[in-house]
């Protein structure tokens, strides 16, 4: 696994539910298709009423819909506030940030499901941060996560962040995802 | 120190004497329930990690019922239910209730309880968020991704983190012109969407014993709501009668030792309590009826897994009949089971569907339907920017299928008071 994580912040505020990650209209094509899936990378955070995706401005895009069939972001981490992924069990929704490009999450917390879902399909690292970190680094700002060190560093303005430690779930995340974790431990021959 | 009903059934479920909060478990599931969004996404992941001769760890215990996108001319979930018969036809599923047969059932937390699934002490998952409305049982059930789904499907077990409990007790009888969903709503408005993020809600106190089990199930359903990992309500007399008239089972009922550790504990009079609603965009939105009456609205909306079940109708109903909707009024009886018993049921001897079909209400065939939206062919799905009053149990932007619409939570009786006038309407002015 990478243990530095480079990438361009898309911030989003608290209570980002999985209707908003992925409108519920949208879970109906395939996610083992390699083709068909990216449509969860074009819809991915679709359902964020527009004024409140990418912050603090807000009216900022995920998705770039010049080209229809785009779906890749220029964004690859997401910042948020609290309580990110409340809502449905949807694996659909941390599997579309995946599609999109989004390597992690950092919020100040998750919902349950969400959470686990990140970790046991090792879709991408989803981040605890211990201050608001949503009013402090801004869409389109450069940033830097060091694994090694649970460290954030805004490399547009030159701030460094703790993370708060990945704990119980590190071995998984190491392991990629809750099959091969089995495997290492002998769960699942 | 004594353990919570929560950490007695787990610690079964994981073959352990005891159990403590924050410990990482891996427990023996009772049974997985999979429906048409998550289930092949789920068997696609099962076949990719336990390869094209895979084995399910024990069929008797896979349920799966199609219910979220059933009634729709959509080609993709149309392939979803496809696949799902496919595999229970390769497979030899017993516990596939498919659909355009006899056996079709419609939303799965309320046929799980029907048919006999839900048993007091048992550990249910589920890849659905709301699988939490089974504890209205007496036992463990939550939801899980794809993913984890996947791996039980292939071993039958689980890790999960032992949950800290949240006790809410409710004391005295409950008015007539509140339902469950009036305390649950209440419960939200006091402790927030993430209040109870990875923590078991108990429910106890003189007003729960007295409920149906389809009002606890009203309570249980909306745990997710707050984050809860699961909603609980200790079996008693009422629970077994429910069972007694489905299934000939043998079972352990479980129970919080006087002296277990709770992580809060929040009391309430019931008798204190009025109707309430959450206001758009979030369930903990919490404001009363009174405040808001008179908001203007386009549309009406009582069922899904939440407010669906019969005794949701039944309250509608009381304030519905003799009287016309004036504006758009839907029902979906949550199962085929509630459908057939809104035709049985009568007040004044007219059936239930009656009273809602003179009032001018459209009645729907069972799924979850406009609850989450859905395809763009779904009964009831919100268009632009109506303004929307639902038994359902989230209002999330855009979650029944407009980012513009406005959507208020409420009872079944508040909603069929705002059904008759149009505006958002206190029951207590028809009761």
């Amino acid at each position: 696994m990478e243990k530095i994580i480079k990438g361009t912040v898309f911030v989003l505020g608290d209570n980002i539910d999985t209707d908003q990650i992925i409108p519920a209209e949208h879970l109906v094509y395939s996610l083992s298709d390699p083709e068909e899936s990216k449509k969860y990378g074009h819809f991915a955070l679709s359902g964020v009423p527009l004024s409140k995706a990418g912050l603090p401005e807000g009216g900022i895009p995920f998705i770039e819909s010049v080209a229809k069939e785009n779906y890749l972001s220029k964004f690859t981490v997401v910042v948020a506030g609290s309580n990110f992924g409340c809502g449905s069990s949807r694996e659909h929704a941390p599997f579309a940030l995946q599609v999109a490009g989004v390597k992690a999450v950092i919020a100040e917390s998750y919902a349950r499901i969400f959470y686990r879902n990140c970790v046991d399909g090792g879709f991408l690292i989803p981040y605890e941060t211990p201050v608001k970190l949503n009013g402090k680094i801004k869409t389109g700002d450069e940033i830097e996560i060091d694994l090694n060190n649970d460290a954030l560093e805004n490399l547009t303005t030159g701030e460094n962040y703790s993370l708060k430690p990945l704990g119980d779930i590190l071995p998984i995340i190491e392991a990629g995802n809750i099959f091969e974790y089995a495997k290492k431990t002998g769960m699942l021959v | 120190m004594g353990m919570t009903i929560t950490e007695k059934i787990l610690a079964k479920s994981a073959k352990r004497g005891k159990v403590e909060p924050g410990e990482n478990v891996w427990l023996d599931v009772d049974v997985l329930m999979t429906h048409d969004v998550c289930g092949p996404p789920t068997i696609a992941i099962w076949k990719r990690e336990f390869g094209e001769d895979a084995k399910i760890w024990d069929k008797s215990k896979l349920v799966i019922f199609p219910d979220h996108y059933i009634f729709t001319k959509n080609p993709h979930a149309n392939r979803n239910v496809d696949i799902l018969r496919q595999f229970a036809k390769d497979y030899d599923i017993q516990n596939y209730y498919d659909v355009g047969t006899e056996r079709y059932k419609g939303v799965c937390h309320v046929a799980l309880a029907e048919e006999g699934y839900n048993i007091p002490g048992t550990v249910l998952f589920g890849t659905d968020s709301h699988t939490c409305t089974s504890g209205a049982f007496g036992m463990f059930s939550t939801g899980v991704g794809n993913t984890d789904a996947a791996f039980i499907l292939g071993t039958g077990k689980i890790w999960e983190k032992i949950p800290q409990s949240l006790k809410f007790t409710f004391r005295g009888e409950m008015p007539h012109y509140i339902t469950a969903k009036d305390l649950i709503l209440r419960i939200l408005g006091d402790i927030t969407t993430d209040g109870a993020t990875y923590c078991a809600m108990e429910f106890d106190g003189s007003t729960i014993s007295s409920l149906s089990m389809d009002e606890r199930m009203t309570l249980t359903n909306m745990a997710i709501e707050a984050g809860g990992m699961n909603g609980i309500i200790e079996a008693d007399k009422i629970t077994e009668d429910y069972l007694h008239e489905r299934i000939d089972k043998e079972y352990e009922i479980f129970s919080s030792d006087t002296d277990a550790d709770y992580k809060a504990k929040y009391d309430y009079e019931t008798s204190k309590l009025e109707p309430f609603v959450a206001k758009p965009h979030s369930p903990d939105n919490l404001d009363t009826v009174r405040n808001v009456q008179g908001t203007k609205l386009t549309k009406c909306y009582i069922g899904s897994c939440t407010g669906g079940k019969l005794s949701d109708f039944i309250a509608a109903a009381k304030i519905i009949s003799g009287n016309k909707v004036k504006v758009p009024t839907f029902i979906v009886p949550a199962s085929t089971a509630v459908n057939k018993q809104l035709n049985e049921e009568t007040i004044s001897g007219i059936s239930i569907k009656e009273i809602f079909e003179n009032a001018g209400c459209v009645v729907a065939e069972s799924s979850c339907a406009a609850c989450l939206g859905g395809p763009m062919d779904t009964i009831g799905r919100a268009v632009d920017g109506e303004v929307i009053i639902s038994t359902t149990n989230r209002n999330f932007p855009g979650r029944m299928g407009s980012k513009k619409a406005a959507v208020y939570l409420a009872s079944p009786l508040t909603v069929g008071a705002s059904a008759v006038t149009g505006v958002i309407t206190d029951p207590r002015d028809f009761l």
